[in-house]
């Protein structure tokens, strides 16, 4: 009985993690899948979500910034402001240059904010980070307050899925479509295509943040880990490439596979001899990379292709979102 | 035999047709100018030689040899040279760097050829060390050329060479051209300055639609009255 | 003043040499092959514990296994390329940063399975160092590695400039698509593109674990530096990525200067930003760089 009570948290922490990849997901297709940007640095704005929605809600504490204590709304939504305005920032910079310099930028950006958390430890507590972070629905018994945190974040992987669809198809999302695809022919029609990439950038940096804020309450910890660039940057484009870019239920879908797939096998290699199960974590990090260089050779429209919402339009197999 | 010939050539990129059958042929010693209506796929035609597009049917041969649909850089190799209507130099180079990457298929000694050119083309021996980049447009053209010229092509392929220059350069580049085909390389020359170029022109073809619509020697052509009014009235400014 | 000689400015160089030959690799892949080689800075980690593997081998000085373990890197450079980059040459570029970005990972995570992820030194002992005017202190090893670089750097000039093959890479990095149509065989410049970048990355990153240690994040650290040096010195312009390196790699260092009171003008922590700060800054002024570099 016991086995199968370890088995159902599992499966629910599963989920749960698989969920909060999915927003990361969804978040990284409206700037790749739709628009075409290249964001190298995913983990950066998830971190910044993360400790800014932590240090709002804890408690006081001599170690770090602290004491606010604002409601999980608030604390959540200035999170997404404040990746949204550094987003902004960079998207200033960068968005009218190829996308090669808003990879760039944003990797530096990831990598500013690591240098903060590592030197600002009046407010982050430095290497050992910020812990005792409150979880929504803690108070409630096991494994209800586990059930009703897997709730909330499915319940927001579906809210975004339906606002995501719903621009999807709207003409603001076939202005995407049209500026990934040809950029002359859409300047030329007139829009302003530094405003709409602006856009999609801010968009998915703020549900990144929020992602970032999520896995912060989830764990009740969050250090400088949270930048590394494998576990988060990496992982959400293998999710996003494999599941299928510009289609919103192929990044949810990937999110949810590749997650299995890598909590799986950190599962199995733990269970090697210490020294061992050290190297082959690089392993599975090498495999993963394979995946994704797979994938983007053989199979560049991922598990679920992209559709396009205008019915009318002239499908040329050959024009996946991906190979652009 | 001719030196190229096109064959009822049809092709386009991607899924857009551009030629319809296409037949052409250039023959030693010539100036061979293509005129047409913009979008009758004159320049089309020419990168259908030079392999830059895919073709669904037709040939094309270039001293009886086949050549159709071979990859451009064979094609170079073949001994075509093509001199696109812009961005035909390598500006951060300097002229003679230039000349010498037109060279860069030939195993042999170059410099006796450099030294040809540099006789036909004056200017550019005084700017040889010059970087391309900062020349004249029309100085330009020539460095394009001569580029071209370094592997002693069997024919000269030049898309619109007088496209964005001022009368004055215009009239120099056509002199650059008949002087080139002087030195015996057969040209075969796309142009907008239709008037202009088929004074020059031993023959001409006008293309529309990617069809074949008038051939005839370069005076022929400059005295058909059709071809006069539906495309020469723009170049009698010229 | 001496002081700041020293222990700013020598360091600064030192450091911006290496930014140097790392960043000659990136304004090169960027400017012929058009796509920004995020890999680039694994490409010097791999470099560097190849040699560290050769000198436990033979127990030579890492200079004299330096121009064998360039030949190693630039053979699995060669085969990344093959298999992983090449692929994607007709397709928009975006597809090999990607491409490139799972490569940084990828081959740092084979590193760390080869090497584990110990920290290790290159060279054992401490140099004492070189005094002169009875003041100016200059180690050996730092004579060493801004000699070598003057070499190096020579070397890539005397390649671009007198060269056909070095003219050639210049000429596809102006237009890649009339280099094909002049008949400029772009594989092999593409080959020789990835031979010269490998070999610099992989000296620069044997410079860096002289001058500190090896460990296996140190190509990740030196990834924003290259990139921010390639970018201030204009993409394209091998020279001005040197120029670049040496300028970042100075600032960074000056930086902690106590230029005003006698406290450290920027926090040492956040030594490595400086690099990112200067490019953003390049990027809003000017984007092609100092010497007037390409903008894509």
């Amino acid at each position: 009985m016991d086995q199968f009570y370890g088995i159902f948290l599992y499966v629910i922490s599963l989920l749960t993690m698989g969920g909060i990849y999915a927003i990361l997901a969804l978040g990284l297709n409206i700037q790749w899948g739709f628009t075409g940007l290249f964001n190298a640095g995913i983990a950066g704005f998830f971190a910044i979500g993360a400790y800014v929605s932590a240090i709002l809600t804890t408690a006081p504490s001599a170690r770090h910034l602290g004491g606010f204590e604002v409601p999980y709304v608030v604390s959540f939504l200035v999170a997404m402001i404040v990746s949204g305005i550094i987003a902004w920032g960079v998207g200033k910079v960068c968005l009218k240059l190829r996308a090669d310099y808003l990879a760039i930028a944003t990797i530096g950006i990831a990598e500013i904010f690591r240098l903060i958390l590592k030197n600002e430890t009046w407010a982050t507590n430095g290497p050992r980070g910020v812990s005792m972070i409150p979880k929504p629905f803690e108070s409630l018994p096991e494994p209800w307050n586990q059930l009703a945190f897997l709730g909330l974040i499915l319940a927001t992987v579906v809210v975004i899925y339906f606002l995501l669809e719903t621009a999807r198809r709207s003409p603001w999302g076939r202005v995407m479509t049209a500026i990934r695809e040809n950029e002359k022919s859409a300047m030329a029609a007139g829009k302003d295509i530094e405003k709409f990439r602006m856009e999609a950038f801010v968009v998915g940096c703020m549900l990144m943040a929020l992602a970032g804020a999520f896995i912060a309450h989830y764990l009740k910890f969050i250090g400088p880990n949270a930048t590394d660039p494998m576990t988060s940057t990496f992982l959400v484009w293998v999710m996003l490439v494999v599941g299928g870019s510009a289609n919103n239920k192929g990044a949810i879908l990937g999110a949810f596979l590749m997650w299995t797939i890598w909590s799986a096998s950190e599962i199995l290699t733990s269970r090697l001899p210490d020294e061992l199960a050290i190297r082959t974590a690089y392993i599975r990090i090498f495999l993963i990379g394979l995946a994704l260089q797979i994938f983007l050779q053989r199979y560049p429209k991922g598990i679920f292709p992209e559709v396009r919402p205008k019915p009318e339009r002239r499908v040329n197999p050959a024009e996946t979102p991906a190979s652009r | 035999m001719s030196v190229l010939e096109l064959d009822a050539v049809v092709g386009g990129y991607g899924d857009t047709q551009i030629l319809h059958g296409v037949s052409m042929k250039v023959d030693p010693g010539e100036i061979v100018v293509i005129i047409g209506p913009n979008g009758a796929g004159k320049s089309t035609a020419m990168k259908a030689v030079f392999g830059l597009l895919n073709l669904s049917s037709g040939k094309v041969s270039l001293d009886g040899e086949d050549i159709t649909n071979m990859p451009p850089e064979q094609v170079v190799r073949h001994g075509v040279c093509y001199v696109p209507q812009t961005s035909n130099i390598f500006p951060s180079l300097t002229v003679e760097e230039n000349l010498e990457m037109g060279a860069f298929v030939r195993e042999d000694d170059f410099q006796p050829r450099l030294r040809e050119l540099y006789e036909v083309f004056p200017p550019l021996a005084e700017k040889r060390r010059q970087t391309a980049g900062t020349l004249s447009g029309g100085q330009r053209q020539m460095v394009a050329m001569a580029k071209a010229m370094m592997l002693e092509p069997k024919i000269l392929l030049l898309d619109e060479p007088t496209a964005g220059l001022s009368p004055k350069y215009r009239g120099e580049i056509f002199s650059i051209v008949k002087t080139v085909n002087a030195t015996g390389t057969p040209i075969l020359m796309v142009e907008q300055n239709a008037k202009q170029a088929l004074k020059i022109a031993n023959r001409g073809y006008v293309l529309v639609d990617g069809k074949n619509k008038f051939e005839g020697s370069g005076q022929s052509l400059l005295d058909d009255p059709e071809v006069a009014e539906m495309f020469l009235g723009g170049g009698a400014a010229a | 003043m001496i002081e700041f000689l020293n222990f700013y400015l020598i360091p600064g160089l030192v450091l911006g040499s290496i930014y140097a030959l790392g960043a000659i690799g990136i304004t090169l892949t960027f400017s012929i092959l058009r796509f920004a080689n995020f890999a680039h800075g694994e490409t010097m980690l791999l470099g560097v514990y190849i040699t560290w593997s050769l000198v436990q081998f033979s127990g030579l000085h890492p200079l004299i296994v330096l121009p064998v373990a360039a030949m190693l890197t630039v053979l699995a450079v060669l085969f990344i390329d093959r298999a992983f980059y090449k692929p994607f040459r007709t397709s928009p570029t975006i597809m090999v940063v990607i491409a490139s970005f799972g490569m940084m990972l990828m081959i740092r995570s084979v590193v760390q399975f080869i090497w584990g992820v110990q920290l290790k030194g290159m060279t054992q002992g401490i140099q004492r160092p070189m005094v002169f005017f009875d003041s100016l202190r200059i180690s050996p090893k730092h004579v060493m590695i801004i000699s070598a670089t003057i070499v190096l750097m020579l070397a890539v000039h005397y390649l671009l400039s007198r060269t056909k093959i070095g003219k050639a890479m210049r000429a596809m990095s102006d237009s890649p698509e009339l280099a094909k149509l002049t008949g400029i065989d772009t594989e092999k410049v593409v080959r020789m593109t990835w031979i010269v970048g490998g070999t610099l990355a992989t000296a620069a990153g044997v410079f860096l674990a002289i001058d500190t240690h090896i460990d296996t994040n140190m190509g990740f650290k030196m990834l924003l530096p290259m990139f921010a040096a390639a970018i201030l010195g204009g993409i394209g312009r091998p020279f001005g990525a040197v120029a670049g390196g040496l300028i970042i790699g100075v600032v960074e260092e000056i930086s902690s200067y106590p230029w005003i009171g006698t406290e450290p003008l920027l926090n040492p922590g956040y030594k490595a930003g400086v690099a990112f700060a200067i490019m953003i800054a390049m990027l809003l002024w000017r984007p092609s760089g100092l010497f007037k570099g390409k903008v894509f």
